[in-house]
């Protein structure tokens, strides 16, 4: 997948107030806004974790080889480690924890629980949102069109198998209108 | 063989006596099963897929601060001095920690003789720990690594057979042999190819392949006083983080907590205690404050194991009828700058019967990053001369893949030198040879064009997957019949806590709905071994359904005598005690806990030992269908059929993932998977996930299916199950070596088998 964030345009200088080394921003995540002092060279992926305490959203790599820390931007799959806090503002950014609905899981991840689509779970919070992202692009992908939605997204566990069919899960779920 | 679960065994086995059987009543095998072999979501999906699961970098504390480690970035180097006052004035740095730090003075690796420090001056390996840093945040710790300035003497390395040349640099002062030759001998080898009709030779040559888990290695670390609580993730909180960590900084076993409620995967990698996680512990008492330390990918492909290269040659004998007569083999390979098991013929000795047996194995240090315990180690290595082997003999007498393996099958274990329990491996091979159409794939004519298509089969096993003690679980029920368990056994993506309640839920009659689990926490949970080796499962679930059979011996006893009838008659039902032949007769379990004083039934499970005079193993047969273009050398793995017997299924569908990711992972060892390290250098080249590659959603088999074959085992242990995880990952390389050979007809000894291989193969064979 796409991880750039070059066709989401950057939030204007005059829009982030710096204070020290450090400068303020607005994120909105997951339906609210934050508005937080970060520095500059960090990550959506650090500041969601470790600021925040969003840590659905995982590290792995750190630097966009294997997907793990993916979210929404605007709805799109990006690898949060990629993408600075900074360039985030102004863009409605979706976690792992906000495809919830309330205490009940999504349909994604409801299909992925069914499925049995993760053994260890440490990749599935990035796959459950590419498979997300996938659905919002393509509400009936083609196995092959599921194995290229993911193939951002590594398994060192090896469950692709169950993933493929709880993407495919997912899609009938999403249009029954949500889970089970 | 597989030198680190031997001696862990061993430890325990040297300790146990030899139990009377018990007095009291035996548990009998299940009968028709409510909930056991099914295939159900697991007990934790919820946990896993809304991101609740607590990962050890999940934890977040108040005042928590970030350590960053400096490492060795030369393959062989001396540290003449370290400066750290720059880096001790950078803006958020808390501490800074160097081996001459109080407490730091830690010997690390090679067992009872210690073969370096917790930061040694003398540098092995691209990647040796030389100084430590904690700060507010994760980036002023790495700026403030920048900033420490140390003086390197760079000594000349090597990382390659030459190490065992006299003029080789030395990484430690006995030399770079790692020691004598170990060697296994049955019968007569000279005899043996004496009365063969056929002897062939090869020398096969298989690559480091590294663990690569989503989840880094890291670790919090807490202190109170002089108490410590480390979350670690980890493959056992006894064995990988509280009994070394005590040892280490000299605490008493209580005032140590380790605890890793989930895992993100390890595969062997997170069997030991990290360095880490103790240079975490000693910035966290100098600081006074938590501190978590996340390793970097690249810290993890450099510094965290991986499964040694093996170099081994193999000479076999077998007579026109298909019977092996003799087996040699020798094995020289290095652990890398420590010590670490590079053992591959274990299997050599066992899968076949064959009266005659050699295997010399031997090693040598190397200024590369040390070997670890890697998913059945030694297996999928020992597996792929072997198992090609058997193909060659095969066809040169002339004898079907499947035939000249069912013809050596054999029911003994003969390294052992008593029977098995049981064993599927006759059924693998027939029931997956059934399901994927062998002999109808193996007559097909070949396509004329460019892409060539081939079928292969290999069989494996794996030497553990036994399990045995001690393994505790804790039983408990509430007074509304509600169950909880409690181990310090790991889930680390295998579904430990899944076929635990479906077990505890079977025994005791009530739904899986009404049990918990709670685990891998020292100060809460009882004892449990390393998860590893396949031994979990047949470890810890017959301590589980012995805990649960207690429980309800309890109550059901508690039952007969307040209602006047036979335990034999009772049943749990709805949170009552009720008499099957008269249900009017009945208890609340409230009722009967009251009425002895009780709020709850605890009971703690133990694993009894194995029968003496029988071994237990899992076996499997993978088959590989490939897809061969002999123009750009890409081979497209079309199809695969996983049979595995490991014994009674508990869970279907958490089965059936673990042999799918142990062929993917096999897949990815045959194919794609190896360090690469650099010559002018002795660093490694590919030290990221895109240049160190693991299978991909766009590489796996979107055809793949999965046949457990069941031996209906009921001596192994209480329960009849086998570890599963690593036998479904021994023999799919090979397979996928013999589908390509049967596609294009020469043969890859080398692995991994890369688009490189196979054309040079091809021109080799056009050439030759």
């Amino acid at each position: 997948m796409a991880v750039s964030l070059k066709d989401i345009p950057a939030a204007s200088a005059q829009e982030i107030e710096a204070v020290g080394n450090t400068v303020t921003v607005n994120l909105r995540i997951n339906g609210s806004s934050r508005k937080i002092l970060v520095e500059p060279r960090w990550s959506l992926l650090y500041v969601l974790r470790e600021v925040l305490g969003l840590t659905g959203t995982k590290t792995s790599c750190d630097r966009g080889e294997c997907g793990a820390c993916t979210v929404l931007i605007d709805g799109k799959p990006r690898y949060a480690c990629l993408t600075l806090a900074v360039e985030a503002q102004g863009h409605e950014i979706t976690t792992l924890e906000g495809l919830m609905d309330g205490e009940k899981l999504g349909p994604v991840q409801q299909a992925f629980a069914e499925e049995d689509a993760f053994q260890c779970g440490f990749c599935t919070p990035g796959q459950i949102v590419a498979v997300e992202a996938l659905l919002r692009r393509n509400p009936n992908p083609t196995i092959e069109q599921i194995r290229h939605g993911l193939s951002g997204n590594l398994c060192r566990c090896g469950t692709y198998r169950h993933i493929f069919n709880a993407a495919a899960k997912a899609a009938e779920l999403r249009k029954k209108g949500g889970a089970l | 063989m597989s030198d680190f679960y031997e001696e862990l065994g061993e430890s325990f086995r040297a300790n146990i006596e030899p139990s009377a059987p018990p007095a009291e009543e035996k548990i009998q095998p299940w009968g028709e099963t409510r909930i056991v072999g099914k295939a159900l979501p697991r007990v934790d999906a919820y946990e896993r897929v809304s991101g609740a699961a607590q990962y050890t970098a999940d934890i977040v504390l108040p005042d928590m601060i970030y350590a960053a480690i400096l490492r060795c970035p030369h393959a062989h180097a001396m540290v003449k001095s370290i400066d750290t006052g720059a880096a001790e004035k950078m803006p958020g740095v808390v501490a800074v920690l160097t081996g001459k730090s109080p407490g730091a003075d830690i010997p690390w690796y090679g067992g009872r003789t210690p073969q370096s420090k917790l930061f040694d001056p003398h540098c092995r390996y691209e990647g040796d720990e030389v100084a430590a840093v904690a700060a507010q945040t994760p980036y002023q710790a790495f700026d403030a690594l920048k900033a420490i300035k140390v003086q390197y003497e760079k000594l000349p390395f090597v990382i390659d057979e030459s190490a065992l040349k006299p003029e080789a640099p030395k990484l430690h002062e006995g030399g770079n042999s790692t020691g004598q030759p170990r060697t296994t001998k049955r019968g007569d080898v000279a005899k043996g190819f004496a009365e063969a009709d056929v002897v062939l030779e090869e020398t096969f040559y298989t690559s480091v392949q590294i663990h690569v888990p989503m989840e880094v290695h890291g670790s919090v670390v807490k202190w109170d006083g002089d108490k410590l609580t480390v979350w670690d993730s980890t493959q056992g909180v006894y064995d990988g983080v509280l009994f070394p960590i005590a040892r280490a900084l000299n605490l008493p076993l209580n005032n140590v907590r380790a605890i890793c409620r989930y895992m993100g995967g390890a595969f062997g990698s997170k069997l030991e205690l990290g360095k880490y996680t103790v240079i975490a512990a000693l910035l966290s008492r100098k600081t006074a404050r938590p501190v978590k330390v996340t390793l970097s990918r690249e810290e993890t492909l450099l510094c965290v194991g991986n499964r040694p290269e093996a170099k081994m040659t193999l000479k076999a004998g077998v007579k026109k009828d298909g019977t092996l007569t003799a087996l040699q083999l020798t094995n020289v390979a290095t652990p890398g700058a420590y010590a670490s098991g590079t053992g591959v013929g274990f299997q050599v000795a066992e899968l076949y019967k064959c009266p005659n047996v050699l295997i010399s194995e031997s090693g040598f240090y190397t200024n590369a990053g040390r070997a670890r315990a890697f998913r059945a180690p030694g297996f999928p290595p020992g597996n792929w001369p072997l198992e090609q082997m058997m193909d060659m003999l095969a066809e040169k007498i002339g004898m079907d893949p499947i035939e000249i393996r069912l013809r050596n099958f054999t029911d003994f274990s003969q390294t052992r030198n008593m029977p098995y329990t049981s064993t599927g491996l006759k059924e693998c091979l027939t029931e997956g040879a059934k399901a994927f159409g062998w002999k109808e794939a193996r007559a097909a004519k070949k396509s004329s064009s460019h892409i060539k298509r081939g079928f292969g089969v290999a069989a494996g096993m794996w030497q553990m997957g036994n399990g045995s003690p001690p393994y505790t679980a804790e039983i408990r029920m509430f007074v509304d019949g509600g169950i909880t368990i409690k181990t310090g056994a790991m889930d680390i993506g295998t579904g430990t806590k899944t076929v635990a309640c479906m077990v505890a839920a079977e025994e005791l009659g009530v739904p899986l709905e009404s049990v918990r689990i709670e685990n891998a926490d020292t100060a809460v949970t009882p004892y449990a071994q390393l998860s590893g080796g396949s031994m979990t499962l047949p470890g810890l679930i017959p301590a589980v359904r012995k805990g649960a059979w207690l429980v309800k011996s309890q109550i059901f006893a508690w039952g007969a005598e307040a209602l006047g009838v036979a335990k034999e008659d009772l049943e749990l039902k709805n949170n009552a005690i009720v008499s099957r032949s008269s249900p009017e007769k009945k208890k609340t379990v409230e009722e009967l806990m009251r009425a002895h004083g009780v709020m709850d039934v605890i009971a703690i499970g133990n694993r009894d030992p194995n029968p003496a005079n029988k071994a237990t193993m899992p076996f499997a047969a993978h088959f590989a269908e490939v897809e061969v273009n002999t123009k750009t050398g890409e081979v497209k793995v079309v199809r695969l059929v996983g049979a595995n017997e490991s014994g009674r299924v508990i869970n279907r569908k958490t089965f059936d993932n673990q042999v799918y990711g142990g062929m993917t992972m096999g897949l990815g060892f045959g194919l794609i998977e190896k360090r690469i390290l650099d010559r002018q250098t002795g660093k490694m080249c590919n030290v990221n996930m895109h240049d160190y590659k693991i299978p991909t959603a766009l590489d796996v088999a979107v055809d793949h299916q999965v046949i457990a074959i069941d031996p209906k085992d009921t001596e192994c242990n209480i329960v009849g199950c086998k570890g599963s995880g690593e036998p479904a990952h021994v023999p799919t390389a090979s397979a996928i070596a013999n589908a390509i050979y049967d596609a294009i007809g020469v043969r890859p000894t080398h692995g991994p088998i890369e688009p490189k291989t196979i054309l040079e193969l091809l021109s080799k064979k056009k050439g030759g």
